[in-house]
């Protein structure tokens, strides 16, 4: 009984199998279901999190574990607040703006030259072996290539973000495209679809699940790319922040950046989920309704 | 507009008169397709050879099919049927030989020619209206056309659904459905029921051949089914392999539409006759 009162909730939040009654449910009613299942899944995945800054804080507070060596929680939030609220927004905006940046400007490139290479095969076999060897290269052997020649402004750190950002967008273009399955083109050519109405209306849309995937690890790899470049030389941001708690000792500090860091990816991921979410609707796939966030 | 630039593009040879007739018929309601009563073929695909390489696929083949009537392709795995019917579609042009609808020499897919292919092959971004109609750039929000399409495959109510919602059948239905929105002369289908349920499979038996007929289309289905072929065709041609040519034509009596009907057995056997001495079984 008390099994089955357990389970019964369960079963009856989870999504109807019968695709055609849930096409006809009315949409509230759908809502509610999800809503009612989303609450605990988001209390779930701070389960963990919410564990690690307890043990922490008593760790700390305890004297396990040396303060200068591992602050607790709460002096890192204090660390946080004694900065300011201003210059931590300050920070924030500095680090987040050229992730921005750097991200159109690599996305921008990896959508044009990726969709070049994915349509036509000569630019496949001119191009394409050439960027998998630039892909191979690790990000930080850029950053003396890139001193050299953009000194050290902003336009290094842009560059090194967009060449983050260029190598998933480009690779998920790619083979999107040249994944499209043939018989999809096929009935495309039977309604004589001209060439750019089956790029806009057949092979894009078909593509998009693994352009996302590109965009998805692209923005994950801009912000990596944007510390690398911070770290270097920056007089703001958040790798600003950390250079500035290693060189005064201060690990709170670091912690503090490194936990915004955390925030910011999680925030701009979970968007990007959202949009994927929003725009993959069609897929029939088993992460169907049952979204990552 | 459309009957207009039909008889323009005058055919050449004698059957100018009868061919224009024909093609002014179908401007007309469908409801009286009957009234044109030609002996002109509506689809005339003449293959002499089609190669792949160095093998020769299909010897010298004619398959010519009237309004409304109903070709059932049978024959071995291999035996060139499927690339048969693709060059009866337009997608391959690399053949020896000549596809008219209507007398009209083709050259490349039409709007006058529909295909149902084994898979529904719908583009899974779109909906259901969409799909149908795809080819003029996606439905309308209330598109009489598409509802109507819907209304005859026995989907209404489905317009806005999306193919991952739908069963086999259902989306094999939206296929027929969008095969069909062109108005085509000619339908064209490659086993479209092999993979649906037994009970699925004969609703949808008869939902083609109640639209077919009732709309005039000429239709050329390839199957591996002796049953359907019986049941559905008006007569079953049956292809020899390597190359493929055809082996027997199996002219099927008028009428005996009843799947209980005691000379459909007579029919099966011919079909299966033939299929053997083609040594396909």
């Amino acid at each position: 009984m008390g099994v089955d009162q357990a389970i019964l909730p369960e079963l009856g939040s989870a999504p109807p199998l019968d695709t055609g009654a849930a096409a006809h449910a009315p949409a509230p009613v759908r809502e509610r279901a999800r809503d009612a299942r989303r609450a605990p899944a988001i209390a779930r995945a701070w389960l963990v999190p919410a564990a690690v800054l307890l043990l922490g804080e008593i760790a700390g507070r305890l004297g396990w574990i040396a303060p200068n060596l591992l602050p607790t929680p709460s002096d890192v939030l204090r660390a946080l607040v004694d900065l300011g609220g201003h210059t931590v927004a300050q920070h924030v905006m500095a680090s987040t703006a050229r992730v921005a940046a750097g991200y159109a400007i690599g996305v921008t490139l990896a959508l044009a030259i990726g969709s070049l290479v994915g349509l036509s095969t000569t630019a496949r076999v001119l191009l394409d072996p050439s960027f998998q060897a630039l892909r191979a290269i690790p990000s930080l052997a850029w950053v003396p290539l890139l001193l050299l020649w953009l000194g050290i402004g902003e336009a290094p750190k842009l560059a090194m973000i967009a060449i983050g950002a260029f190598f998933p967008v480009y690779m998920g273009v790619v083979s999107g495209i040249t994944g499209v399955d043939r018989k999809l083109v096929e009935v495309a050519c039977l309604m004589r679809l001209r060439p750019l109405a089956l790029v806009r209306r057949v092979l894009l849309p078909a593509a998009l699940p693994s352009v996302m995937t590109g965009l998805r690890n692209g923005l994950s790899l801009a912000w990596m790319f944007m510390m690398a470049g911070e770290l270097i030389a920056a007089s703001s941001g958040l790798g600003y922040l950390l250079t500035d708690g290693r060189e005064t000792s201060r690990a709170d500090l670091v912690l503090a950046a490194i936990m915004l860091l955390a925030v910011l990816g999680k925030l701009s991921d979970t968007g990007m989920a959202w949009l994927e979410h929003r725009l993959l609707a069609w897929r029939d796939v088993l992460g169907t309704g049952s979204d990552t966030r | 507009m459309r009957i207009v630039e039909r008889l323009r593009g005058a055919p050449g040879r004698g059957d100018t008169v009868r061919a224009s007739a024909a093609r002014a018929g179908r401007g007309r309601d469908s409801a009286e397709p009957e009234a044109v009563t030609t002996v002109q073929a509506t689809l005339d695909v003449h293959v002499r050879s089609k190669r792949f390489d160095a093998r020769q696929v299909l010897g010298d083949v004619r398959v010519r099919i009237a309004p409304g009537e109903l070709v059932c392709l049978v024959g071995a795995s291999g035996c060139g049927k499927s690339t048969l019917l693709r060059i009866a579609a337009g997608l391959d042009a690399q053949f020896d030989g000549s596809v008219h609808v209507d007398g009209h020499a083709q050259g490349g897919p039409t709007r006058d020619v529909g295909v149902v292919f084994q898979e529904p092959r719908l583009f899974p971004w779109c909906t259901v209206a969409d799909n149908i109609a795809f080819e003029s750039g996606g439905a309308a929000p209330d598109d009489a056309a598409v509802a109507a399409l819907l209304d005859e495959v026995g989907l209404a109510g489905y317009a806005s659904a999306l193919p991952r919602q739908l069963s086999g059948g259902q989306a094999q239905r939206v296929a027929l459905a969008r095969a069909l929105a062109g108005r085509p002369r000619v339908l064209l289908l490659d086993e479209p029921f092999s993979a649906v349920d037994a009970f699925t499979r004969m609703k949808l038996q008869d939902l083609l051949a109640g639209l077919v007929r009732g709309k005039g289309i000429a239709t050329l289905m390839v199957t591996h089914d002796i049953d359907e072929a019986a049941y559905l065709g008006d007569r079953v041609l049956a292809l020899d392999a390597n190359p493929g040519r055809l082996r027997e034509e199996i002219v099927l009596p008028k009428g005996a539409r009843d799947r209980d009907h005691p000379g459909l057995s007579a029919c099966r056997n011919r079909i299966f006759h033939a299929l053997r001495d083609a040594h396909a079984i």
